[in-house]
C-alpha cells in the first residue's frame, strides 16, 4: 500500500519537474502579492511589522488555493483518474499521495520563500522562525481541505471561482490560528498554544480529508 | 409504524402529505410569532442595565440557534440521503438551506444592531461572530455547489459532502463562547442549572423560537415540494396529478 502512495507522489513530482513553469507561477503570485502590500499601503516598517504575519498568511492561502484547480484537473482530462479508481488499493491513499505531491509542489516552495518576504517587512528571527514553523504545520492542512474542494467542482463549468467559494470558509480557522501563533509571538505571548491547535488540525485533516476527499471524486466522475 | 415513514419517503407520497401539512405549520407559525412578539415587545420587563435594546434578543437569539439547527438537520438529511440513496432526502437538504442562511443573515444583522448600542460597534472579531459568519459562507457555498451542478444527483451527493465538512463549525459557534473570551456574552439559558433570566422573558424568547421552528417547516415543506416538482416533473404521477388538476 505504502508503494502505492510513493509511486503517486514519485509520478506527480515527476510531472510537475516537466512542466516548471506551473510551480514557479505560484510562487511567483505569492511574492508579488505579499510585495504588493507595502505599495498600497505605504512603506511604514511598524505599520508592515505588524501586518507581516496575516498579509503573508492570506498571501500563502491564496496562493495554494490557486493552485488547486491543476490538482485532479489534468488526471481527469486525460482518463488517468478513472484509471485511479479503478485500481485495488484504496482511493483515499491515493488522493493523500496527490495532496502530499501537491503540497511538496506548491506548499513547501512558500514555505522556504516566506522568511525572505518577512525581511522585507523588517521581522526579527524569532519572529521568522515563528512564520516559517507555522506555516510549515499550516500549509498541509490548507492542501488537504482543497482537496475536498477540488474533487467536489471537478469539472464543473464555473469551477475555479466555486471553489473559492467552498475552501476559502473552511481555510478561516487555519489563517486565524496561523497568523496569530506569529503575532502572538511578536507581542512576546506563548504560541504554544496556537501551535497545538494547528497541529491537531494538521492531524484530523489527515485523517479525515482524504477520506472526503475520494467520496467527492467518485461523486464527481461517475 | 416503520412501514408508514418509508411509505411517505417516496417524493409521490409525500408530496400530498407536505401539502396538507404547510398551512397547519403555517398558521401555528403566525399564532406564535404574534403571540411571542406581544411578549416580548409589551408583557417583558425592561432589563435594568440594556434598558429596552435587548429586546432584539427575542429575534436574534432564536435565528441564532436555528442557524445552527437548521444546518445540522441539513447535514443529517444529507447523510439519510447517501447512505439509503433516498430523493427526498435530499431534496430536504437543499430545501432548508435558504432558510438556514437566512436565519444566519438575521442572527449576523440584529447581532449588529444590538451590538451598536452595546459594545459601541457594529462588528467585532470575536470569535462567536467569526464562525457564525463561516457559518454563512457555507451555506452559501453549499447553494452555490448544488446550483452550478446540472446533474441533480450528483448536485446533492456532492452537497452532502460538502454539508457533512462543514457541520465542523457547528460545535465551535456553540462553545466558542467558552472556549475563547470574546467580547459575546456566554449562554444565559442552559438546561443543567436555573436560567439567570426573568420567566416571562425565557417564555417569550421559547414562544419565539418555537415560532421560528414552525415557520422553517413550513417553508421548507413549500420548498421541498417545488423541488420535488422540478426534479420529478417527466414522472407519470406528476403527470397524472397534474391531468386530474386540469380537469377538475
Amino acid at each position: 500500500m505504502l508503494s502505492a502512495l510513493f509511486c503517486i507522489i514519485q509520478r506527480d513530482l515527476t510531472l510537475a519537474m516537466r512542466n516548471r513553469s506551473d510551480v514557479l507561477t505560484n510562487l511567483f503570485f505569492f511574492i508579488i502579492v505579499v510585495s504588493l502590500f507595502p505599495l498600497g499601503v505605504g512603506p511604514d516598517p511598524e505599520l508592515l511589522q505588524a501586518m507581516a504575519s496575516g498579509v503573508l498568511w492570506v498571501a500563502a492561502l491564496l496562493a495554494s488555493m490557486l493552485s488547486l484547480s491543476g490538482l485532479f484537473a489534468d488526471d481527469h482530462a486525460d482518463g488517468t483518474l478513472e484509471q485511479l479508481v479503478m485500481t485495488p488499493q484504496p482511493l483515499a491513499l491515493l488522493v493523500l499521495g496527490k495532496v502530499c505531491a501537491h503540497w511538496l509542489i506548491s506548499g513547501l516552495p512558500l514555505v522556504l520563500m516566506a522568511p525572505l518576504l518577512g525581511l522585507q517587512y523588517g521581522l526579527s528571527g524569532d519572529i521568522l522562525v515563528m512564520l516559517v514553523l507555522t506555516l510549515l504545520v499550516g500549509t498541509p492542512v490548507l492542501s488537504l481541505i482543497g482537496a475536498i474542494g477540488a474533487a467536489l467542482t471537478l469539472g464543473l463549468r464555473s469551477g475555479g471561482v466555486l471553489v473559492s467559494l467552498l475552501v476559502l470558509p473552511l481555510y478561516i480557522p487555519v489563517l486565524i490560528f496561523g497568523a496569530g501563533a506569529v503575532e502572538a509571538s511578536a507581542a512576546g505571548l506563548g504560541a504554544e498554544g496556537h501551535l497545538s491547535l494547528m497541529g491537531a488540525m494538521l492531524v484530523a485533516a489527515l485523517l479525515l480529508s482524504p477520506l472526503a476527499a475520494a467520496a467527492a471524486l467518485r461523486i464527481s466522475i461517475e | 409504524m416503520a412501514i408508514n415513514v418509508f411509505k411517505f419517503s417516496s417524493p409521490a407520497t409525500f408530496y400530498p402529505l407536505a401539502g396538507k401539512m404547510v398551512p397547519w405549520f403555517a398558521f401555528v407559525a403566525v399564532v406564535l410569532m404574534v403571540v411571542g412578539l406581544y411578549l416580548s415587545l409589551v408583557v417583558a420587563p425592561t432589563d435594568y442595565k440594556q434598558g429596552e435594546g435587548y429586546r432584539i434578543m427575542f429575534i436574534h437569539v432564536p435565528a441564532a440557534w436555528m442557524s445552527m439547527l437548521i444546518y445540522v438537520v441539513m447535514a443529517g438529511w444529507a447523510v439519510v440521503g447517501m447512505v439509503f440513496n433516498t430523493r427526498l432526502s435530499s431534496m430536504m437538504a437543499s430545501a432548508l438551506a435558504p432558510t438556514g442562511a437566512m436565519f444566519t443573515f438575521i442572527a449576523l444583522w440584529t447581532g449588529a444592531l444590538w451590538g451598536k448600542p452595546m459594545w459601541g460597534a457594529w462588528w467585532v472579531w470575536d470569535a462567536r461572530l467569526t464562525s457564525e459568519l463561516i457559518l454563512l459562507f457555507l451555506y452559501i457555498g453549499f447553494m452555490a455547489l448544488e446550483s452550478s451542478i446540472d446533474d441533480p444527483r450528483r448536485a446533492s451527493r456532492a452537497g452532502g459532502v460538502l454539508a457533512l465538512v462543514g457541520v465542523v463549525n457547528i460545535p465551535i459557534i456553540y462553545y466558542s463562547v467558552q472556549w475563547w473570551n470574546t467580547l459575546h456574552q456566554g449562554a444565559t439559558i442552559k438546561a443543567s442549572s436555573e436560567s439567570s433570566m426573568t420567566d416571562i422573558m425565557l417564555l417569550a424568547l421559547l414562544v419565539m423560537t418555537f415560532a421560528c421552528w414552525a415557520y422553517t417547516i413550513a417553508v421548507a415543506l413549500t420548498r421541498v415540494r417545488r423541488i420535488i416538482l422540478e426534479r420529478e416533473g417527466n414522472t407519470r404521477w406528476v403527470g397524472d396529478m397534474l391531468e386530474d388538476k386540469s380537469n377538475g
